[in-house]
């Protein structure tokens, strides 16, 4: 998988959990908080449905790696591909 | 042990914090199972029929609506957590509410605006003190889990100082959520309360409370969820200072790593050992509420507020009363009067109007002096609409009737199971859900978020934070 695939993969997540968002110009370098209405509860989710879709365990220590798109290409394509 | 009588999670209690619980714990495969001792599902918020009408027990008004599109509040976080769309619940904003003091009133819709500018009119010395309370709250942390409690009372009168309008800021909150019955409420359940009623509004769907838990249940069925009703939990097993278990009332036995409870705080922990009862933290506020059907729409009789708070005495009081009924206050609902569209109306005008009651005289009646009482109390309940509307004709009212039923401190226990009938459940909150046993955790009115849209919280937040992240 590549990181833009794993991108993807993440924001399908975030289109299915906050149906209600505009996701067509997300920045992959800026915070998802800073662009989108997402709470503590949305990331959870996040979390919850990479897990459930996935099989990809994000322990709670790890919940920072998540902040950005670009982060979440770095912390979780590794694991997409092991 | 058979697989069927193991589950991950047991939820007691099939009300609006259970099921939103149900929701979310079966969303990541948990196995869940919901019991209750009632048949039909809702608890306060339930609903019964009575001589082929539907009633709403619960239910005024639903709290907190925004327009469609406005993000960051607790409606578009709930709808988000269980993956309701919105349009499911068909909810139509209020006309527009009152509350009604003997030489002032202050109307209030969905726009905040509305309220501020009818306070800077009544009282003009006090706008700026009131804008300054309404920044103190927006920087207090209401839903932390820990923290002192504090005095909604005090703290209004540190900002505010004429009491009028003190008291007059109290009566509807302390009506749609205070557990506490010496005239106060805590103040972050105010805050919460501010928010819901004040700066959010009110709503209904046209079908009532019904629609709201069809689509709830639904949901949770698509998702797998069991529930098994009209069987509530007879004891709690405990191992240790974990809980195994429980026996249901049907004798059987069902398992489980985590149990949700929105029984209330002594309820639950009576369901282990009854010595465990806090009895210096029981709930007393009880409601009677008298429901009438009438054949035209309540409008065409001058009842066009959607929701009236009305105290006839500038003195509010809210406390278990001396008397059976305190006829001094109370609140007028018309379910009709909510902006359905143009193409709906209800077919049949509702007036419901409630008031605080003494438990214990309602509890002691035998069955003739039960009915006996509801009767003569259904009477003197009706004069006080004339407080809030001079000009209604409560004969002509009268001869428009075609059903009327009361409720009582007693149907409120029926319905939630809380000991005294006791409303909105145990004066002292446990924000934390925790009990004395690690797997065992309050959700609901005794958690502390009240209403129909803070009891649905109260659900997604327990379940997620014992039950999805572990505990």
């Amino acid at each position: 998988m590549t990181k833009e695939e794993c991108k993807q993969i993440v924001l399908d997540i975030i289109a299915e959990i906050a149906a209600d968002e505009d996701l067509s110009n997300v920045k992959p370098d800026v915070r998802l908080r800073d662009q989108l209405d997402l709470d503590s509860m949305d990331f959870l989710d996040i979390v919850m449905e990479l897990r459930k879709q996935h099989g990809i365990e994000v322990p709670e220590e790890d919940y920072m790696q998540l902040a950005s798109l670009d982060s979440c290409a770095e912390y979780l394509t590794p694991k997409f591909n092991s | 042990m058979s697989l069927e009588e193991q589950f991950d999670v047991l939820i007691i209690g099939c009300g609006m914090s259970g099921i939103a619980a149900g929701i979310r714990l079966s969303m990541y495969q948990k196995r869940v199972l919901i019991v209750d001792s009632h048949n039909a599902p809702g608890g306060l918020n339930g609903f019964y029929f009575k001589d082929g009408r539907k009633f709403d027990v619960g239910l005024h008004a639903v709290t907190n609506y925004v327009e469609p599109g406005i993000k960051g509040t607790p409606l578009q976080k709930l709808l988000r957590q269980l993956r309701i769309n919105r349009d499911e619940l068909d909810l139509c904003p209020q006309w527009g509410s009152r509350i009604a003091f003997p030489e002032v009133s202050l109307r209030f819709t969905n726009d905040f605006t509305v309220l501020e500018q009818e306070i800077a009119e009544a009282f003009p010395a006090q706008i700026d003190r009131f804008r300054r309370f309404v920044q103190h709250m927006d920087a207090f942390d209401a839903l932390a889990y820990e923290g002192p409690v504090l005095s909604a009372r005090s703290e209004l009168g540190a900002y505010i100082s004429d009491p009028l309008l003190v008291d007059m800021l109290m009566c509807p909150l302390c009506y749609y959520g205070s557990a506490r019955n010496d005239n106060d409420m805590d103040f972050d359940q105010f805050i919460v309360m501010f928010r819901s009623v004040f700066r959010e509004g009110f709503c209904r769907p046209f079908e009532g409370v019904r629609k709201i838990i069809k689509v709830l249940l639904d949901r949770y069925r698509s998702l797998g969820g069991k529930r098994k009703m009209g069987c509530g939990v007879a004891r709690l097993l405990k191992d240790g200072q974990r809980i195994a278990g429980a026996v249901l009332e049907d004798g059987s036995q069902v398992y489980a790593d985590l149990v949700l409870s929105s029984a209330g705080l002594g309820e639950t922990l009576k369901l282990v050992d009854a010595a465990l009862v806090p009895t210096h933290n029981i709930g007393t506020m009880s409601f009677v509420e008298s429901i009438q059907v009438i054949s035209n729409q309540p409008e065409s009789l001058g009842m066009d507020d959607t929701i009236v708070f009305f105290s006839r005495s500038d003195k509010f009081r809210y406390e278990t009363p001396a008397e059976p009924l305190d006829l001094g206050s109370g609140v007028i609902c018309v379910p009709n009067n909510y902006a359905f569209g143009s193409d709906r109306a209800l077919p049949e005008g509702m007036i419901r109007i409630t008031a605080q009651a003494d438990y214990n005289y309602w509890s002691r009646l035998n069955d003739a002096d039960y009915l006996r009482s509801k009767e003569e109390w259904f009477m003197r309940l009706q004069q006080v609409l004339t407080f809030a509307y001079p000009k209604l004709d409560l004969a002509a009212l009268n001869r428009q009737e075609l059903a009327r039923d009361v409720f009582t401190p007693k149907t409120v226990e029926r319905f939630t199971r809380h000991f005294n009938g006791a409303v909105y459940g145990a004066p002292q909150k446990k924000k934390s859900g925790q009990t004395d046993y690690e797997n065992l955790i309050l959700i609901g009115t005794d958690q502390g978020f009240l209403g129909i849209i803070g009891s649905l919280l109260s659900g997604i937040s327990m379940a997620n934070r014992y039950g999805l992240t572990g505990i």
